[in-house]
């Protein structure tokens, strides 16, 4: 199983090659890909700087051009393309059927991966993508439950890879607009949900903070409460009579504790979100993954989960708790 | 102008279904699709059931299409899936890949309906050689987005050989999920959900703690809190190549809605033209879609 780490920048880059990356995914400096924020990715030079890094350390580099590329950019996406191409990426990750048309096409050598956000969750979407494009691996989306990974693990054409730890998208990746229904941006337009220009922070009279998305009350804390980002799935807001987080709490994935069966399942790559995060937390948590990888290796029978990874894990998750996610049924 | 009503997002028992498409075929709509399109536990009408009241529906003389599921992710749903594909008359909407590609390999023609991210004309071409002859404009992309991709696709020379459909009046379908959060509000498992999506025929609305209107939930399913309505873009639809308006049910009598719609494309005065600024129309203009844009509103068409 290759562990597949995030690298918003040089340094995270370096830091999740360091720790024991297999492969690190990073993205070009637009709206080409799901994570658009200011002043994170690589332009040309800083990307050939990651390459040679990654490279003389045997560690593979997969680009990420997985938004949804409309007529007006569509020249931003082919030369992202290109560039990839270019670069001789190990791996091109992308979801827009036009995009994976143009790279099949142009750059026949180029080896395609399915992003998240082309949302293929059964056997049948997976060939789709497989005949027409060639995709050799397609990453799950965080939807499915353990026995329906597993049932897609025997059917699929491809190599499949899923995400281990780091933020939960609770949606169907790709296929959630509530980002651009409050403020004209998401992660398939413009590569970002809940973008940092629509969030107000807004001290209270009573000594508590407001969170606000384009206007939009996401959430009100109470004086000395931690408040997080207003992601707009994680607000609290009023259903059937009651206030609360009605879609998620904020928390992250960890499937450490699924890692053996995995494993069994013949899953080809472990991914760790987070593009966004500091190369601190890249480092932190890639040392914990890698760890954890090579004690399944060495004792796959008798695999146990050491409290100072779930301590460093915790520590690093969104309100400090963790969650198997839809993996899990009752979670669903 | 052609008139569809999309297929019913909600959960609404057997009887209630039929007598809704009962209604429907002395209505002025040209188009209709039907089926589950949301949750695989609802089971009020089984396959066989929708296909009959499809053929049914054909017989009125209008055209039916069987939409499929939109997030398909047991093989269950997959045998489900091939027997709307095996129907042999009815065309079906694909609302998740694997629908297109069971239609492809069939030889079918088929419509690439929400869930299907079409966002610009290559796509659109691939899609197009694969069997789809007719597409659903995504719901967050704006009127300036389908005016280019038109012009591209014309440009490619193939854009007189599909049909340009565009979600016109209804709840926005915004996204779907693992979880069931109609089950979640009652605190109940997803596995023993009791079909309280039931008890909600128009969706469970979620406020924020202002109060405001944000969402709809139904099921799996987020839906905008607001109807959108783009009944006063009509000529402009019109005017770039688009071949049908879409209507998604909100509530069990549509009648008014329909009407509206059909008499204000045929240049009548309607209260449905008058009423268009109550609703959200964001998206049409490239801005958040829960958004209300002031618009000219020449009707006309």
């Amino acid at each position: 199983m290759e562990l597949v780490c995030p690298a918003g920048n040089l340094p995270s880059l370096k830091a999740a090659v360091d720790n024991g990356a297999d492969a690190v995914y990073i993205g070009f400096r637009d709206d080409t890909n799901a994570r658009h924020f200011a002043g994170l990715n690589f332009n040309d030079k800083k990307a050939h700087k990651a390459l040679d890094y990654a490279r003389d350390r045997d560690v593979r580099i997969f680009v990420a051009v997985n938004t949804f590329a409309q007529p007006a950019g569509w020249e931003r996406w082919t030369r992202a393309v290109d560039l990839a191409a270019d670069l001789r990426v190990d791996a091109l990750i992308a979801a827009d059927i036009g995009v994976l048309g143009y790279a099949a096409e142009t750059h026949p050598e180029l080896n395609l991966h399915l992003s998240v956000q082309a949302s293929a969750t059964n056997a049948r979407a997976l060939n789709f993508y497989f005949d027409n494009f060639g995709i050799r691996r397609a990453v799950l989306p965080r939807v499915l439950s353990l026995p329906q990974v597993r049932a897609l693990a025997e059917d699929s054409p491809v190599d499949l890879e899923v995400f281990g730890f780091g933020s939960l998208c609770i949606m169907a990746e790709g296929r959630c607009y509530l980002s651009s229904y409050l403020t004209g941006q998401s992660p398939n337009t413009f590569g970002a949900c809940s973008p940092a220009s629509a969030v107000r922070w807004e001290d209270t009279a009573d000594g508590g903070l407001e969170t606000r998305l384009n206007g939009v009350l996401i959430n009100r804390h109470a004086a000395g409460c931690n408040a997080g980002y207003p992601t707009l799935c994680k607000g609290r807001f009023n259903v059937a009579g009651q206030t609360g987080h009605a879609l998620e709490e904020p928390t992250s994935l960890n499937t450490l504790e699924l890692l053996p069966e995995l494993r069994q399942l013949g899953i080809g790559a472990i991914k760790i979100e987070g593009r966004q995060r500091s190369p601190a937390y890249v480092a932190q948590v890639v040392h914990v993954w890698r760890q954890a990888m090579d004690a399944l290796e060495q004792n796959p029978e008798h695999f146990t989960i050491q409290s100072e990874w779930s301590k460093v894990l915790a520590a690093a998750s969104e309100g400090s708790q963790t969650t198997l996610g839809a993996y899990s049924r009752p979670w669903q | 102008m052609k008139i569809s009503l999309g297929c019913v997002p909600f959960y609404w028992p057997a009887d209630t279904l039929k007598t809704f498409y009962q209604d429907i075929s002395s209505l002025p709509v040209d188009i209709v699709y039907l089926g589950e399109s949301v949750c695989s536990k609802r089971r009020e009408l089984s396959t066989a059931e929708w296909i009959e009241l499809g053929q049914e529906i054909a017989r009125s003389g209008k055209q039916a299409v069987l939409s499929s599921l939109a997030l398909i992710e047991a093989r269950s749903e997959l045998t489900t899936l091939k027997r709307l594909c095996d129907n042999g008359e009815m065309m079906v909407e694909a609302n998740d890949m694997a629908a297109a590609e069971m239609m492809h390999e069939r030889g079918l023609p088929f419509v690439a309906g929400n869930g299907i991210n079409i966002y610009n004309a290559s796509t659109l071409r691939v899609l197009h050689r694969q069997g789809m002859v007719r597409w659903l404009f995504p719901v967050e992309l704006s009127a300036q987005c389908l005016a280019d991709i038109l012009r591209d696709a014309q440009d490619m020379g193939f854009a007189n050989q599909v049909e340009t459909e565009v979600l016109s009046y209804g709840h926005l379908g915004l996204a779907y999920s693992a979880r069931c959060f109609t089950a979640r509000a009652h605190l109940l498992p997803k596995d023993r959900c009791k079909f309280i999506c039931k008890d909600y025929p128009e969706g469970l609305p979620l406020t924020t703690q202002e109060d405001q209107e944000l969402f709809t939930l139904n099921g799996i399913q987020v839906m905008s809190g607001e109807i959108c309505n783009l009944l006063p873009e009509a000529q402009a639809m019109h005017d770039m190549g688009v071949d049908i308006m879409r209507i998604t049910p909100t509530t069990m009598d549509m009648a008014d809605v329909i009407n509206g719609f059909r008499d204000a494309l045929d240049g009548k005065t309607t209260a449905m033209k008058q009423a268009a600024n109550a609703f959200s129309n964001g998206y049409w203009y490239g801005k958040p879609g829960m958004d209300h844009v002031q618009t000219p509103a020449s009707l006309d068409v």
